[in-house]
Order: C-alpha cells, then structure tokens, then sequence
C-alpha cells in the first residue's frame, strides 16, 4: 500500500500545482463579453475593466494612421468607437462590415482601447444561404488606406 | 440531378438504422442471416453515400449553380482542383464527408474484422452506424447540401456562385480538413470496438490488437491535420504565429491528445493487463472529443474566428454528445469487474509509473484546455455572463506540462518495468542527464537567460541522447554480432522492432517540435514605417525599402513592396510582401514575405501606407526556430510509418516480464 500512497502524494502535488497555475491563469485573463448596449448601460463602472465588446464595423469608419486604427462598432442603432493601438496586424477578415471583437478598456473619453481585434468575414464559411444574389457590391472598402499614387508613382530607389 | 444525391442521402439514413436494428436483432434474437444483413447494410450505406458525394462533386465541378451550396461555395472562374475541395468548404458538403469517411471507415472495419469477431461485430456496427444515422440525418432533414436555390424563392436563373474564400485557397486549406476528419471520425473505430469487446465481455485483449493500427493511422491523419493548420496559419493569416488558442484549435488538439494518451497507456494493458479501465476512458474520450470538436467547429457553440455562424444543428449535436456520454459513463461503470487489473504497481520509479505519469498528465493538460475552451459556455450558465480568458492561462498550464511530458519521453522508454534499481538508472540515464545539463549551462553562459527555454532546451538534449544510444548502442551490437555496417546494422534493427524504435523517432520528431515551439520565447517584432530606400536595422537584418508598385489584374487589386535583406553586409534576400483586394468577394488578403531558415524565420507583412503617402508601415518578426516544428512534423510521419510496417520478428511478450535496460530482449520467434 506504500507505493500506492507516493503515488497519490505525487498526482496530488502534480494536480495541485496545475490547478494553482491555472487559477492564476485565469484570473489573469478573464475578460468579460460585452454587447454595446450592455457597454453603455455599464456607464463609468466600465473603465478600466478588461472587456470584449461585439458588433458590426461601421461601413467607411476605418481610418489608419501608421500602427494606429479607429473605427466605429455598431450593433442595432448603438454605436461605439474603438481605438486599435496594438502590435499585431490587423486580420485580412477585418474591413467595413465584417463582425469584429475587440479586446481592451474603456477610456474615460468614451472611446474603446483595444489591444486586440478578432473579426470575421460575415458572408463567408457560415451555413447561411445566400440573403441576396445580386450583391449589391457589398460597401466600397477599396484598400484606400493602401492606395499612394505617390509613392508608386516613383517606384524604384 | 439533386434529387438523386438528397434520395441517396436519405435511403443511407434508412439503411444505417435498419443495421443497427438488423445487427442487434440478429445478436440477440440469435438469426444470423439478420447480422449478416446488417454487415450488407453496412457496404451499402457506403455505396450510397459514395454516390451523393460524387454528385455534390460533380454539380461544384459543373456549376450547377442552382444548387444552394454550390453557389454558395464555388464560382466559374475558380480552378478544378479548388472546386473539388468546395465540397467540404462549408457545412453541408463538410458533413456529406464526415459521413462518407465514417462510411468508408466502417465498410473497411466491417470487411476486415467480419470473420475473426463474429460475435461483436454486431455491437460494432450498431455502434458505428447510430453514428452513421445522425450524421446522415442531420444533411437529409437539416441541412442538405442539395438544396436548391430555385424552389419557392422566385429565383429564375444563377449565372455564377460566390467563390471560395481566398484564405482558404490554399493547398494546406484543401487538404487540411479532410485530414482532420479522417483523424476524427477514424476515432469511432477503436471506440467500437472498446464498447463492443466491454458488452459482450470478450477475454482477453483482442479489440487492442485490432485496433491499435487503426488508432496509429487516425492519430496520424489527426497530427497531420493539425500540423497543415498550423502551417496554413503561419504562411496565410499573416500574424507572424501559428497557434492562437482558438476554440476550434483546441478543439482539433483534444482529441489528439487523448488519443496520444490511449496509444501509450495500451502497452500497459497489452503488456501487464493493467489500466484497462482507464484505455476504456481514453478511447470513449477520444471519440466524445472527436464529436465535441465536430460540434465546436460546425455549430458556433463557442464564438470563434473561425466564424461558424451559429446555425440549427447546435441543438441536435449537444443532445446527440450528451446521450453519448451518459451511455458511455454507463456502459464502463456496469462492466467495472470485467476490467479488473492484472497486476499491480509495485514502485514509483518503474516503467508503468512513467506510464501512468504520462497519462495523468496528458489528461490534466486536455482538461485544461477543455476548462478554456468551454469556460465561456460554463461561465454564462452559471453566472449569466460571457466571459472568456485568453493565451496567458493556456501558456501558464501547458508550459509546465509540456515541460514534465518532455521529461517523460526521456524516462519512460528506458526505466525498468516494476521496479528500477539505482545501478541501472545510473547507467541508463547519467550520460543524457550531463548532456542536457551541458546544453542548458552552455546556453545559460553564450546568453539566454529564459527559464522554461533553458529547461526545454536541456530536456530536448536530453531525450535526444536517450533516443541517439538507443540506436547506437543495439546497432553496434547487432553490426558485431552479425559482422555488418553500421547504417545497415541500424536499418535491421529498427526492422527487428518497427513499434519501439519507429516510436522513438516519433519521440525525436516531437522534441524537434518543442524545439520549435520554444522558439517562440525569443519572437521579436517591431512595426516600423519605412520610406523608399530607407534602410532600418531589425535584429540581425538590415532592411532597405527598394520598391512600392500598385497594380490591377482580372482576379485582384494590389499593393506589392519590395524589401532587401541585407546580413553582415551581403544581401541575403528579397522580400516581396503584398495586400490584394479580390474583385469578386471584396476580401482583403495579405501575402507575407517570408525567409525560412534552420535557425529563425524573418516574416514581413506589408500594411499600408501613411495617409500622407510618405511611408510604408511593415511589421517585422524574426521567428526563431520554426522551421523545427515542420521538420519534426516530418520526422513524426517517417517515425509513425515504421510503426505501420510490421516487424521482421515477432516478439513475443510474456505478461509480467521484464523488458528493462538491464535485461536481454525478449524471447523471440521466427
């Protein structure tokens, strides 16, 4: 029965450890998923808490300045700005339209700070049959914040 | 043309359950010619789907775009290849092949097996087909891909469908979820047979043999699987990283966990009798898992970027999932007494400990992404609130235990059975130990000072080294003993037992993988705006812009730079990283300039210019060691087909034999 006791210490100490790391793990992660609604309701109780918030980009919102983004979610008739200051590019799926979760706080200016954008191409992969086939060319969102006549222009070094 | 494909749907719907009926009736009301009858279903069921999938095939080929998926998945100006693929790119045709693999599957179980377990055969299909029925009628009542756009919707003629998504018109996209499917479905075998082999109490531990082959080649197909998305991930989505944590990520690594679990702990109860109801657990895991991922992936349960639109089959799956798992729980805990143990532990420090380590710990490591995975679906039942949690969890958990399995690939293969003296640990592993000590002291000293790398790094040396002497040393006795070269002598001796020494250099390839993986400790990434001929210093590179082109062509838009590598002076690339906008779907897509190399990767990804028209924005990583994971991919394939090949000689394992360090081999039989 020895053997069997070490055996129990050892899984209890090995379990125990892990529970322990991921306790922390995730009460260092936890974030909340918010609606834009819920968001707003929440008023100053919002700031600084570690958020998701969901919705739909706001079709010519996106406006880039070097590493920075601001675009406006929308969700129904509620609106809310974001604020993308973060390292990673922003995902190919992100464009005007496109369904896009935003990680980060609320500022006390009412904007979004987001560290993080997930975002989903909403006409694509999903089992839902087609709304409209003659697609309205679906909102202009031409890679203006790509196009430089010019730098092209002079291409060459 | 889709009445044909929903008809045959629907009759393989039909005949799945007159197989369950027929086998179970033909059991237990002793008519064989009904079990047989069952078996016929079983390849008729097959032939059935073949033809539904050959007709969805051939519509996407066509384009036949009166058929709703067709056009939804597919357009004129998309290449064959891509439109055979369309079959599984969205949910219908996806669930069209889970059922036509499950199909296949079961046709080959069945053929094979039919004489050697007349007596569980029956249970087998029962089991295989239920599976069978929900699936097939999921795509004939829900969600068929033969839908037709026409009907009802006043619609007069579709001249072209929507296409595929660029992002997936990859071959690694193509080929990647068939290759998980085959992985997952392939699970539902060995769990038939566990189930059968429990219910009808056969003796002995037949179901294992058989299906240990099967379990190799699925949780081949699923690493492959896996291992395509990562890759799909790193070269497309253009995030500089290969595994995000995602809900269907982890929802493919579950299952392979569990199933990488059960092809270790099997050698306990082949060999000792022992964990048998623990390879019940992980077999049923494997396949709940499988289902589970099935559900994670096709029904939106958890919001993913995978973006699976929450669709009408959620309902279905959770029940089809929960009844599953109520059975199973059932099943295993009315036999318990059949599956009593053999033998017993009889040390810590022994091979079955190392076993047992192993599983405990691969287990602790699949619920812990379980817990990550549904922790928003359990938070909002209990609490009424969404909420998720994010990378840092997952990396504080799996660290540490991949450190410990790591440790354990190491120990396991060369510790005793039962018990180990302190002679032939000594023996076995000093050398590797001042090995793996050396390589973590050297590296500590030339400047890496991360601690979990350093420990990788020096348990990495370390197992290698086991893994290395294995070779060496049975190849040096057998080039002795049999007077031949030593390549030659290891050639034989891998022939001589292709399980263990294939298994090792699966172990090999998944230290290259760990490798790789902590690589990532040491990820720099900058972002930086760069003007024409401007040149930044990034690590070890130095960066010139040398060109930004725009253009147009019939299928996209595109932005195109052009960017010199230079090291030490000598130019060592040209990097041509790009942002196209595809004309007919309005999508971005990023083309990442990328240098591999052995020792880091350089990945570059262009996004834009400043609205002034000034600079260009980069994003630069340099990525050390990815390139080992693939190698290790590699080296896992070649490792897990020596395992498929059978040995030159058979060993033949007494039951409580030791087959430890100190020991001679096993007797052998020609």
């Amino acid at each position: 029965m020895k053997t069997y006791a070490k055996f129990g210490i050892l899984t209890v100490l090995i379990v125990g450890s892990l529970v322990w790391l991921a306790m922390g793990g995730i009460s260092e992660t936890q974030t909340y998923y918010k609606t834009i609604p819920e968001l707003q309701k929440m008023g100053t109780q919002a700031e600084g808490q570690r958020l998701r918030v969901g919705g739909n980009v706001e079709a010519g919102s996106i406006l880039k300045n070097g590493s920075r983004v601001t675009f406006v979610l929308e969700q129904g008739a509620q609106h809310l700005k974001v604020a993308y200051n973060g390292n990673d590019p922003l995902p190919d799926t992100f464009k005007a339209g496109a369904q896009a979760l935003a990680d980060g706080h609320l500022g006390p200016d009412g904007v979004f700070e987001a560290n993080k954008i997930q975002a989903k191409c909403a006409s694509k992969y999903e089992a839902k049959p087609p709304q409209n086939l003659t697609h309205e060319a679906s909102t202009p969102s031409k890679i203006t914040e790509v196009k430089v006549p010019a730098l092209a222009s002079r291409s060459g070094s | 043309m889709e009445n044909l494909g929903a008809l045959a749907i629907l009759l393989a719907f039909c005949l799945s359950l007159f197989a369950v009926a027929a086998s179970l009736a033909g059991k237990y009301g002793r008519r064989p010619f009904l079990a047989v009858s069952g078996e016929r279903a079983v390849y008729s069921v097959w032939v059935l789907l073949t033809v539904a999938a050959g007709l969805l095939v051939y519509s996407l080929i066509t384009g036949d775009f009166r058929i709703a998926y067709v056009q939804a998945h597919s357009d004129r100006a998309m290449s064959p290849l891509y439109k055979f693929t369309a079959w599984w790119g969205g949910q219908e045709g996806s669930l069209l092949l889970w059922s036509w693999i499950l199909a296949s599957y079961s046709a080959v179980a069945v053929w094979t097996s039919r004489r050697k377990f007349r007596n569980m055969m029956p249970i087998v299909i029962a089991i295989l087909m239920t599976t069978q029925a929900f699936f097939t009628g999921l795509i004939t009542f829900v969600l068929s891909p033969f839908h037709v756009l026409m009907a009802g919707n006043g619609i007069i003629s579709v001249p072209d469908g929507r296409g595929l998504d660029p992002l997936l018109q990859w071959w690694t996209m193509a080929i990647h979820p068939p290759m998980l499917y085959l992985g997952y479905v392939g699970s539902i075998v060995p769990f038939a047979f566990a189930m059968a082999s429990l219910v009808t109490r056969q003796p002995g531990e037949g179901w294992i043999h058989t299906t240990r082959r099967w379990a190799i080649v699925t949780w081949l197909f699923q690493t492959t699987g896996i291992t395509l998305g990562m890759g799909w991930a790193y070269t497309v989505l253009s995030w500089g990283g290969y595994w995000g944590w995602d809900p269907v990520e982890n929802a493919s690594l579950m299952p392979w966990i569990t199933a990488t679990a059960f092809l270790h702990s099997v050698m306990m109860q082949e060999k000792k009798g022992m964990m048998k109801i623990w390879n019940m657990v992980l077999v049923s895991a494997t396949f709940l898992l499988s289902i589970l991922g099935t559900t994670l992936t096709r029904t939106g349960l958890v919001a993913s970027v995978h973006a699976f639109a929450q669709s009408p089959i959620k309902p279905y799956f959770t029940t089809f999932l929960l009844t599953a798992l109520v059975l199973v729980i059932v099943a295993i805990s009315t036999n318990l007494k059949f599956l009593k143990s053999e033998s017993k532990l009889e040390s810590v420090v022994s091979r079955e400990s190392s076993f047992l380590f192993n599983n405990l710990i691969l287990l602790a490591s699949c619920f812990a992404i379980l817990w990550g995975t549904l922790f928003p679906v359990i938070m909002e039942a209990l609490t009424n609130e969404k909420e998720t949690i994010d990378t840092p969890y997952y990396l504080r958990v799996e660290v540490p235990i991949a450190l410990f399995l790591l440790f354990l690939t190491g120990v396991g293969p060369l510790i005793a059975w039962r018990k180990s003296s302190l002679d032939s640990l000594r023996r076995a592993f000093l050398v590797p130990t001042l090995v793996g000590i050396a390589v973590a002291a050297g590296l500590g000293f030339g400047g890496i000072h991360h601690i979990a790398a350093l420990t990788a790094f020096g348990l990495a040396a370390f197992v290698t080294t086991t893994i290395l002497r294995e070779f060496w040393k049975g190849s040096r006795s057998i080039q002795t003993k049999e007077s031949m070269p030593l390549p030659k002598a290891a050639f034989e001796l891998t022939w001589r037992n292709t399980r263990r020494y294939g298994g090792y250099l699966v172990h090999l390839g998944i230290v290259a993988m760990f490798v790789g993986f902590t690589g990532s400790a040491f990820n720099l990434h900058v972002v930086q705006n760069l003007g024409l001929g401007q040149t930044t210093r990034f690590g070890h590179y130095d960066i010139k812009l040398s060109s930004v082109n725009d253009g147009s062509n019939d299928n996209y838009e595109f932005s195109h730079a052009a960017l010199e590598i230079r090291r030490h002076g000598r130019q060592i690339a040209l990097l041509e990283p790009e942002i196209r906008l595809y004309k007919a779907s309005q999508s971005q897509n990023t083309i990442v300039g990328l240098r591999r190399a052995l020792n880091e990767d350089l990945y570059v990804v262009y996004s834009g210019v400043l609205p002034d028209g000034s600079k260009a924005t980069f994003q630069f990583y340099q990525l050390p060691l990815v390139s080992w994971i693939w190698i290790g991919f590699w080296i896992v394939l070649f490792g897990t087909l020596i395992c498929l090949v059978p040995s030159k000689v058979r060993y033949q394992y007494a039951r409580t034999e030791v087959v430890g360090i100190a020991s001679k081999p096993a007797t052998v039989q020609s």
